[in-house]
């Protein structure tokens, strides 16, 4: 048995125009995903409480220990610390943009939906890059500012020892805050940041589970550090040297002008330029994977 | 329009999908069958580019679906159910759906209405039951008006109720000259559904062709013939349509299921013979048997008998029947409806 219906004439031609989509669309529809998870918020909200909480935590500490007048760090780098676990919330999100679609079979929708691939991990990766970049720089943006108001004016010769690198900077008799320092305080470890969640994106896309993807991000900013403490061998200083000062937290202290290794003007410069080219070839290779793999 | 030209699927070893050639055309639904595990899927998901053929190519209106330049409006597809992220609200994740396309908001409301989820549009979708996901996932197809469509087993998970929806939609669109495409591994749902029929068993194709002519070609017609309640009589009539050249099965209740002879000459033979008759009626193998019948050869999955080793234990001896293991547990996995199924 068929079901009976009635006939009606010619194919039916789309009154609207079919325009082409562009990269405008897909990013509208990121945008969109982005808001509409909870996982946005909790990340973004965990990685905010971690960074103003361990700030407000380590200003609680100088004082508390009576080493306000002696603190010889720079004026900003307190902000440090709460940033270098909030950056693990960042690299999560980075992660769970690509995976979640991947773990609950959206990305089935989403590759119907917009064939071109590259367009949707180019949506992703500018939406989640702005997001994390601009959340990341406000939340440090807050820190730089309390710490300013905390450790700034001091008097210089309450300051024991002060040598120019990688400590307080000293303006007119009192500790002070360098532009350098408020632009490697807040953009800078911003970018750091929102690099970092980029190479997680590009992670992600290449190993699709969330779990894999979040342990290899952790192995990226945890191992170098660790694998360099242990490296005792003493043909291996130089390898020893730039695990060290390529590190996460080695680099993040070095955005903020804190001297961990060595005795060069740290500046994070170069740590931002390395990070920059390893997220640049992750997502080079996600581009490559996702255009040829099948879904 | 959907042609495929000597698409092939493998994973490593294992080849999905073999070789098959075959085009949809507009105007009519065409229903895409085989066993689980037959490379349906797998062929919808090479139509959509979601995954590259080994070798030979698809295109939807003559272009690979991966250079489409707005996919949505050209073909919606509903692939499975749960292809959506369970935190979004049904409409948040139409939205998002639609904008990849430029579609506007308002649509989607539309669409909503059109599945009937419009009561459930700012739920959680990960709360949905099966059936709710499934005119979910409708809805999504048809958010760009697109000619043509594509379902993966709409019907799943489905209450009656929808499932008569689904199909009316199916027939409608088709009758506005879209191109349906629809699979399922259930033959007596797309005889109710589809004008045109591909079967493929084990990744290959068994069968390309329209609903009737599937019926005449794969199921050979019988006659009932039933005669007063004497063994005698039946038996006489049995040797005489036998001699005649008729193939004669007795069924259970009595009657006689008779292939080879037509109606008019089993009647002549019964009068010759002298046997009244108390019913003949022709017969037509249903869909679903010829379907079994053609994949019989082709099924991956079969069942065999549950033996609930170390949960049941043995029956001490003398002690009733023991519970034999049969040699061929499972028995033909399509065997012969009995006649209430094959009347229909």
């Amino acid at each position: 048995m068929i079901y009976p219906v009635e006939v009606q004439q010619g194919p039916a031609a789309p009154v609207v125009p079919v325009e082409a989509t562009n990269l405008t669309h897909a990013l509208r529809s990121e945008w969109t995903k982005i808001r509409t998870v909870r996982s946005t918020m909790w990340t973004l909200g965990i990685m905010l409480g971690l960074v103003l909480g361990i700030n407000l935590l380590m200003l609680w500490a100088i004082s508390a220990s009576g080493g306000m007048a002696t603190y010889s760090e720079p004026v900003l780098s307190p902000g440090l610390y709460g940033l270098m676990l909030g950056q693990l919330a960042v690299i999560t999100l980075g992660v769970l943009v690509i995976t979640s679609e991947y773990g609950t079979g959206m990305i089935r929708t989403t590759f119907t939906a917009c064939p071109q691939r590259t367009r949707v991990l180019t949506a992703k990766a500018i939406v989640f890059f702005g997001l994390s970049f601009g959340i990341t720089t406000l939340a440090c943006g807050v820190t730089a500012l309390i710490n300013w108001a905390v450790l700034s004016g001091r008097h210089a010769p309450s300051v024991d020892y002060y040598s120019g690198n990688g400590s307080v900077t000293i303006s007119n008799g009192v500790t002070s805050a360098a532009p350098a320092e408020w632009l490697g305080a807040t953009v800078g470890v911003g970018l750091y940041v929102a690099l970092l969640g980029l190479l997680a994106l590009a992670v992600g896309t290449l190993l699709r589970h969330s779990a894999g993807a979040i342990t290899t991000m952790l192995g990226v900013v945890l191992l170098p550090l660790i694998v360099a403490i242990f490296m005792q061998a003493p043909g291996l200083v130089k390898v020893q040297e730039k695990l060290l000062e390529y590190s996460t937290p080695v680099a993040l202290a070095a955005l903020y002008r804190v001297q961990m290794i060595g005795d060069n003007n740290v500046n994070g410069l170069s740590q931002l330029a390395m990070l920059a080219v390893v997220t640049a070839l992750a997502l080079a290779g996600a581009y490559a994977v996702l255009a040829r793999r099948d879904v | 329009m959907i042609e495929a030209v000597g698409l092939t699927k493998r994973y490593g070893a294992k080849t999905a999908v073999y070789n098959l050639s075959f085009q949809v055309r507009p105007g009519a639904v065409t229903g895409f069958l085989g066993p689980n595990g037959s490379g349906k899927s797998t062929t919808m998901r090479m139509i959509l580019g979601l995954d590259s053929p080994t070798e030979g190519r698809v295109t939807v209106g003559g272009v690979p679906y991966r250079e489409l330049p707005n996919a949505p409006r050209r073909v919606g597809a509903l692939l499975d159910a749960k292809a959506v992220h369970g935190g979004r609200s049904a409409r948040q994740h139409l939205l998002c759906v639609a904008q990849l396309s430029g579609i506007p908001a308002r649509r989607v409301d539309e669409v909503l209405g059109v599945v009937g989820l419009q009561e459930v549009a700012h739920r959680k979708s990960k709360g949905f039951s099966l059936g709710m996901g499934q005119r979910l996932g409708i809805a999504g197809a048809l958010l760009g008006d697109p000619e043509v469509l594509l379902f993966d087993e709409p019907v799943n998970g489905l209450d009656p109720e929808g499932i008569h929806w689904v199909r009316n939609l199916m027939r409608t669109l088709a009758s506005e000259g879209r191109t349906v495409f629809v699979s399922s591994h259930l033959m007596s749902e797309m005889a109710l559904t589809a004008d045109h029929l591909i079967v493929i068993g084990r990744g290959q194709l068994l069968a390309d062709m329209s609903v009737k002519d599937f019926i005449a070609h794969n199921s050979a017609g019988y006659a009932l013939v039933r005669t007063p309640d004497v063994a005698e009589q039946r038996e006489r009539l049995t040797a005489s349509l036998t001699e005649a050249g008729g193939q004669v099965q007795p069924e259970q209740d009595g009657a006689l299921r008779v292939s080879g002879l037509e109606l008019p000459r089993i009647s002549d033979l019964a009068h010759e013979a002298d046997v009244r008759l108390w019913e003949l009626s022709p017969h037509q193998a249903s869909l679903e048997e010829a379907y079994m019948r053609m994949t019989n050869g082709a099924v991956d999955y079969r069942s065999t008998q549950d033996q609930r080793f170390g949960l049941q234990q043995a029956a001490p001896p003398g002690w009733g029947p023991p519970i034999a293991p049969q040699p061929n547990p499972q028995p033909q996995p399509y065997t012969v409806p009995s006649q209430s199924e094959d009347a229909r």
